[in-house]
């Protein structure tokens, strides 16, 4: 029997369809497998331990002390969820409990458009306010007169900018889940609205909200070029708020072009961005844990 | 009893001026760049690509990477659209009810769309060497194209999720082979998505510039070929910014208004022509 053309054609186009699946659901091994594969050779001639705990960084010399990158990336974060954290758990209270739908409706609306902004404007916008904030007020204030102003507190203040969008996103989705009737209940039992958001809603929703700060976490730990352009890029362990960092994807950015000449180069930052990559992994599998546990309360 | 008040006032307040505060950065970021672009601003900035050297050269515009971000961000959603509408199509038609591979795609992508674009810059750079690929036009447009590709995706399917499954099974039972279904009832209800989709995912490929560092390159000159080199926005910006000459410095800031202009004009554009289509859809 022969097939009929349209019969011929949905078989073959679902035969095609599933390849290409097959073919996006490999990228993530393929970028992992990649990424293992260049980073094979410095991890041949050099210890993990030592390359995450050593503090020289001299690639000529064949001396690759990733602990400055490391220090740098991890402070920043924290700088700058230090600062998005409150921020945006106050934000997503005040959109899901208190603002008409109007107001919720228009604060989103703007919250989608900064998420929509490129880095690299977050970068110049730094430059132009925030690094010459913190030289000419900040740092004076605090008895520091000989900055820059191009610090891992720029590197922050200028990240928790960017995170906010995803932290309050994913917050709205989780205060959302909480049902009415738990929010009713402690009401009618007369406590105030802020007693029923701190000690009901927030309390319920608390797996979503470490979810939501994880994924901030993991979009602060990677991001580049606007961290890049404010913070100076030393590469010295920074010792308070105000000195220069050096984050690992500022490393990875800024001598892709000097890495195909010197020896085990090109393999230190495939093994920078290796590193990068398997930390938010670890992350995501993190927040999507977290995530589950929101939907087992909630059900 | 004061206490209790007390803290009520407190963090009514405190919420509000939160909200104040994550709004107004929005509007204190586009503000000083309009401030400090605009006066750069001129025909010639958009109308020529800069002489004697980009770093340098005190005359000229940026017409080099306007065209090269074009370029690129239409070539990097057009491949990720054509990857993403048949992985879509085969979550929604094809894959058996809950099946878990479709599942698992679904996870993968949501972790892809957490990787940072470094490592695709890094990961882009690898598959141009193993491709014997020069930094061209074409690794970026691969290299973005991948980095967009989760959020077209994911979109998608977000969308063709909420349509109701009695349309699909009514468009089956009369006979339609599950392909015809996927195109004309399926993607047909889920246009609007799709647009929103696209415009999404080519806002975001104009605006990255880490992965594009590894795999596009910079030049003075506009592409004519796919295997050049191209410059783009993000990185016009990046380089000029650091100039010692103030003529290119305010090129920097020209480039980032134009970036900023269009970025805002696909975000607010995507969100009219969603609800405008949304009028004509089956609910």
């Amino acid at each position: 029997m022969v097939l009929p053309l349209r019969i011929l054609l949905d078989k073959v186009a679902g035969k095609s369809v599933l390849c290409l699946s097959v073919l996006i659901g490999s990228l993530l091994f393929l970028i992992v497998g990649g990424l293992y594969f260049k980073s094979l050779p410095i991890l041949e001639s050099h210890s993990f331990w030592d390359l995450i705990s050593k503090s020289i960084w001299k690639p000529g010399k064949e001396q690759f002390g990733f602990l400055p990158y490391i220090l740098s990336t991890v402070y920043i974060t924290i700088i700058s969820l230090t600062i998005a954290v409150p921020l945006c758990i106050l934000c997503s209270v005040y959109l899901s409990e208190y603002a008409s739908k109007r107001v919720k409706s228009f604060v989103t609306s703007l919250v989608d458009i900064l998420a929509g902004i490129p880095s690299v404007i977050f970068g110049i916008w730094g430059i132009i306010m925030i690094v010459p904030f913190i030289s000419d007020t900040l740092a004076p204030a605090f008895g520091q007169e000989d900055t820059t102003g191009y610090s891992i507190l720029a590197g922050g203040l200028v990240l928790a900018i960017m995170v906010f969008p995803i932290v309050i996103h994913i917050m709205l989705e989780v205060l959302r889940t909480v049902p009415v009737e738990l929010r009713e209940a402690s009401l009618s039992l007369g406590a105030n609205k802020w007693e029923t958001i701190k000690k009901v809603v927030l309390r319920k929703a608390a797996p979503g909200i470490i979810a939501a700060i994880v994924l901030g976490f993991s979009r602060a730990f990677g991001e580049t070029l606007a961290v890049l352009m404010v913070v100076g890029n030393t590469a010295l362990i920074p010792h308070s708020i105000f000195d220069a960092g050096y984050p690992l994807p500022a490393l990875i950015a800024n001598n892709y072009g000097e890495m195909m000449s010197i020896p085990l180069y090109d393999s230190a930052l495939m093994f920078a961005s290796f590193l990068l990559l398997v930390v938010i992994l670890i992350f995501n599998v993190a927040a999507r844990f977290f995530m589950m546990r929101v939907e087992r309360r909630m059900s | 009893m004061f206490w209790r008040k007390f803290e009520e006032r407190l963090f009514n307040f405190l919420i509000r001026l939160a909200t104040i505060i994550i709004i107004g950065c929005l509007f204190v970021i586009v503000l000083t760049i309009v401030v400090k672009g605009l006066p750069a601003m001129s025909w010639d900035m958009i109308s020529k690509s800069p002489s004697g050297g980009f770093y340098l050269g005190k005359e000229g515009g940026v017409l080099n990477a306007i065209v090269g971000s074009l370029y690129l961000g239409i070539g990097a959603s057009l491949f990720a659209l054509l990857l993403s509408i048949p992985v879509v199509v085969y979550m929604n038609v094809y894959a058996p009810t809950h099946s878990k591979f479709a599942q698992y795609i679904r996870i993968s992508l949501d972790i892809l769309y957490g990787i940072p674009s470094i490592v695709y810059g890094a990961f882009g750079f690898l598959i141009m060497i193993y491709l014997g690929l020069k930094v061209s036009l074409l690794a970026g447009i691969v290299t973005v194209g991948l980095l967009v590709l989760p959020i077209m995706a994911r979109t998608m399917d977000e969308v063709i999720r909420t349509i109701p499954k009695e349309l699909t099974e009514a468009s089956l039972s009369l006979g339609a082979t599950k392909w015809e279904t996927a195109m004309k009832v399926l993607l047909r209800q889920a246009f609007p998505g799709i647009l929103t989709a696209i415009l999404l995912g080519f806002g975001r490929a104009i605006g990255d510039a880490a992965s594009v560092i590894f795999t596009t390159g910079f030049t003075d000159n506009v592409p004519e070929s796919i295997l050049q080199p191209a410059a783009t926005l993000p990185l016009a910006i990046f380089f000029q910014l650091g100039s010692p000459i103030q003529e290119v410095v305010n090129r920097a800031y020209a480039s980032a208004l134009i970036l900023t202009i269009m970025i805002l004009v696909i975000s607010i554009s995507s969100r009219l022509l969603s609800r405008r289509f949304n009028k004509n859809i089956i609910k």
